[in-house]
């Protein structure tokens, strides 16, 4: 469930708004649940909402830890 | 998509896979429960069951609320929209679901009720300060992640004293869901549905953070990896699991740690703690009455309560004598196992809430397994 | 004042406020005042020899060939949208559905259904906008019909157009002959008309770079029949997009299909909207598409026409023709793995789940 995406958010609007973008598409969305959300920072969008920050440096582990994983010890020999 | 593509890499996912049929051990089977109907739909739509080794099975749980959702309630939600002549605000996977008498809100608006289909929560409130002289009905659905917008939406419509908005609240809990399908008999004592581990859900897990799966990890003895939503999420959680189970851990394991932590979105369960309450009990199509599992409007915000503003009775309303998505929705039955699958019960005809939503195991099995042909899915589960 | 340059004539008091008028019900009444909105408005748009007549009717030299026909009513909301509106779609629509037989299209008629109180300005704004279409296509609209609704019963303005054309001798094209063997291509980027639709819809509001891809296709169809007369199949993806059409085909020639989802150009943006909305983009429209299906031997020869014509640049082939007596259309994703390709059950709705 909870289809949600995670978007950058581009410009900070008035009311707790922001402008986001994913993929060339903007979208202004409600932030007031996230505190702190900058300019150049990603969130997670759910139902026209920021959810949750996303944490750029897990994100980056977690696929090195994909690309690693996904080695078969004879592969890698 | 930045954060969305790069983990969908194919080739990546293709040697996890690898990793993964090297890691199973072939005397056992690993049934995995992907409580979210998000994961029922990745695994889907990205072919996943073709990459992984027979040995791994998934049982879809009842993380849908949709499909969870009793006729009961979204008979109410008509009747708000027919009788009381409210602007009935829904988000889109609502509009189809079949309630009594063979109507669906769908079926209502083509009657003339006002029924219109909104993205978010905020869509509900401008229509509501859009048209002053009508009452705005937002028929909120979902679990967990849903519900802070929900309660953002209730919060505002009381800072600008919104007099014609009120919220019929339908929230439900995961943690409840999970401890009802680990108490069932048949799980707990008669080990009839092996069980071994849970993929939890991410945006569900964003809000309340992976704390509350602690619990069931330690008291049921299984192992729970929350994981992210896009396919090479779904496969590394997979292969924690086995790894869990190879090695006889029980643990909760973070996998979508870039956007869950142990405690959470904090300020989003404050609000949500602000404004709802839990409900003693609540019933789940399928599953029945569950203690704890739902939430209501509280007192301080229970005149923005349709069901009270409205004076709702509620009707509970059995399901179709057929339909045996409650034992699916536990995990006790397959789609194929139910009489009316495929026959009586198909997307365009759906008799329950497993088919009419596309993340139910029986429309989600009806466009994947049909193809594959039955004889090899039932060899495959 | 109008702009309009002719002198006034059959007696008109004014000229029709085409500025700040509405559609009123004598407007559809047959009488002076429909009179001269056909004069005015609808005859100095569509300006040939046949509407000149002014007769109920346009009589039409018979043509050498099979003739074709086909009718198409359009009741998109929003009228106006990036890229087109209800006019220069109507056109499109019912051109296409006539090209896709292989048939040349000859001439459109056109009828309209206005609700009371509909602005003229935009009315004007749609006829000229379908006059325009409807020249650059080089296929006049000869006949025509006005009917005027109570407001509040017509959604400001619904268009029927039906177009007549004729097939040359040699092409067979029809959805009940596609083959096991048989290449399925698409003649560009998909989705493009229904994320700019939904863009403007209430609920649904983002800003995108996509436009309608709303054309008519009856030139790129002409050079691709040039390239391979024995092209077997032709579809526009309108409603249901390509996953429906496919389906259709599928069903009417008793075959299975099997696609390779990186092969099927969707532009960035459109998936980054659908994903937003938990939308398909096999399962949203397109206006300016064309999916083909010829024997293998000729894809290549098709491909490369299509890619020197302007509306088939990105053109792509994107899977063949199957045995499969249930008729399924597979998918191969950008993982190795397999999906379905379903029927959409009634219409795609935005998802939160």
């Amino acid at each position: 469930m909870c289809l949600a995406i995670p978007v950058k958010v581009i410009e900070l609007l008035e009311a707790e708004q922001a402008l986001v973008d994913v993929g060339g598409v903007r979208k202004e969305v409600d932030v007031s649940l996230v505190d702190g959300v900058q300019a150049g920072d990603y969130v997670i969008l759910h139902v026209g909402f920021a959810i949750n920050r996303l944490d750029e440096t897990e994100a980056q582990k977690t696929l090195a830890m994909l690309r690693e994983m996904g080695v078969q010890p004879e592969a890698a020999a | 998509m930045k954060y969305v593509d790069e983990f969908r890499d194919g080739k990546v996912a293709r040697s996890l896979a690898q990793t993964i049929a090297a890691e199973v051990r072939p005397e056992r089977r690993y049934h995995l429960m992907e409580f979210c109907g998000g994961h029922t739909h990745a695994i889907s739509r990205y072919g996943l069951r073709d990459l992984l080794p027979p040995e791994i099975r998934f049982i879809h749980g009842p993380g849908c609320p949709v499909c969870v959702l009793p006729i009961g309630r979204i008979d109410s939600a008509i009747e708000l929209a027919r009788d009381h002549g409210v602007i009935l605000c829904s988000y889109g996977d609502t509009l189809r679901v079949p309630a009594s008498e063979r109507m669906s809100l769908l079926r209502a608006k083509a009657e003339g009720a006002d029924i219109r289909m909104v993205y978010s929560s905020a869509d509900a409130l401008k229509i509501a300060r859009d048209n002053p002289e009508r009452e705005v009905v937002f028929f909120a659905i979902g679990f967990e992640t849903t519900t802070p917008p929900t309660a953002v939406a209730l919060r505002q419509a009381r800072t600008e004293g919104l007099k014609n908005f009120s919220v019929f609240a339908n929230h439900v809990l995961t943690p409840s869901a999970i401890q009802n399908i680990l108490e069932s008999p048949e799980v707990r004592e008669l080990g009839t549905i092996p069980l071994d581990g849970f993929i939890g859900p991410s945006h569900v897990s964003t809000i309340i953070g992976s704390r509350p799966y602690e619990f069931f990890a330690e008291e049921f003895q299984k192992p729970v990896v929350i994981a992210g939503f896009e396919p090479l999420d779904v496969l590394q959680s997979v292969l924690m699991l086995v790894r869990q189970l190879n090695e006889g851990r029980a643990e909760v394991e973070n996998q979508f740690s870039r956007a869950v932590t142990r405690e959470g979105n904090l300020k989003a369960q404050a609000l949500v703690a602000e404004v709802f309450e839990l409900r003693d009990r609540f019933e789940w199509r399928g599953l029945g009455e569950v203690p704890y599992s739902a939430l209501r409007i509280r007192e301080a915000y229970r005149d923005l309560d349709a069901e009270v503003r409205f004076d709702l009775p509620y009707r509970s309303v059995p399901d179709h004598k057929a339909c045996e998505c409650g034992t699916i929705l536990r995990g006790l039955k397959q789609p194929q196992d139910c009489k009316v699958f495929g026959t009586v019960c198909t997307p365009d005809n759906p008799l329950g809430s497993c088919m009419v939503s596309a993340e139910g195991a029986c429309a989600a099995y009806y466009t994947y397994g049909q193809f594959k042909g039955s004889a090899e899915v039932a060899e495959a589960s | 004042m109008s702009a309009n340059p002719k002198p006034l004539k059959h007696g008109y008091i004014r000229p029709l406020d085409l500025k700040h008028g509405k559609v009123e019900m004598s407007h559809g009444g047959g009488g002076r005042a429909m009179a001269q909105l056909i004069d005015e408005l609808f005859q100095q748009a569509f300006d040939n020899p046949w509407l000149r007549q002014a007769n109920d009717q346009a009589l039409l030299t018979r043509p050498e060939g099979r003739i074709v026909m086909a009718t198409d009513s359009h009741v998109v909301s929003p009228l106006f949208f990036p890229g087109g509106d209800i006019g220069s779609l109507s056109v499109h629509g019912t051109i296409n559905d006539v090209a896709t037989s292989g048939a040349r299209p000859l001439w459109l008629s056109a009828g309209f259904i206005l609700e009371e109180g509909f602005p003229l300005a935009d009315l004007k704004r749609i006829v000229d906008s379908m006059a325009t279409a409807a020249e650059k296509a080089r296929v006049p609209i000869v006949t025509g019909d006005t009917k005027v609704v109570e407001r509040g019963k017509g959604d400001g303005v619904f268009i029927n157009t039906t177009g007549v054309g004729v097939v040359p001798d040699g092409i067979e094209i029809s959805g009940d002959r596609a083959r096991p063997g048989d290449r399925i291509l698409v003649s560009g980027y998909l989705g493009d008309h229904g994320v700019a639709i939904m863009s403007l819809r209430e609920n649904l509001s983002f800003s995108t770079n996509i436009v309608s891809d709303s054309a008519a296709l009856h030139d790129l169809i002409a050079a691709m029949l040039q390239a391979a007369p024995d092209i077997h199949c032709l579809r526009d993806p309108t409603r249901g997009g390509l996953a429906s059409t496919l389906n259709e085909i599928a069903r009417q020639s008793g075959v299975g299909m099997a696609i390779r989802e990186e092969d099927i150009p969707i532009r960035e943006e459109v998936d980054a909207a659908c994903e937003l909305l938990g939308l398909d983009p096999l399962y949203v429209a397109n206006e300016g598409k064309v999916v083909a299906i010829c024997p293998a031997a000729s894809a290549d020869a098709l491909l490369a026409a299509m890619h020197l014509h302007p509306l088939g640049l990105d053109a792509a082939i994107i899977g063949e023709v199957i045995e499969d007596s249930h008729g399924f259309v597979q998918m191969e994703t950008s993982f190795g793995g397999r999906r379905n390709v379903d029927w959409l059950s009634g219409e795609q709705l935005p998802r939160i789940c």
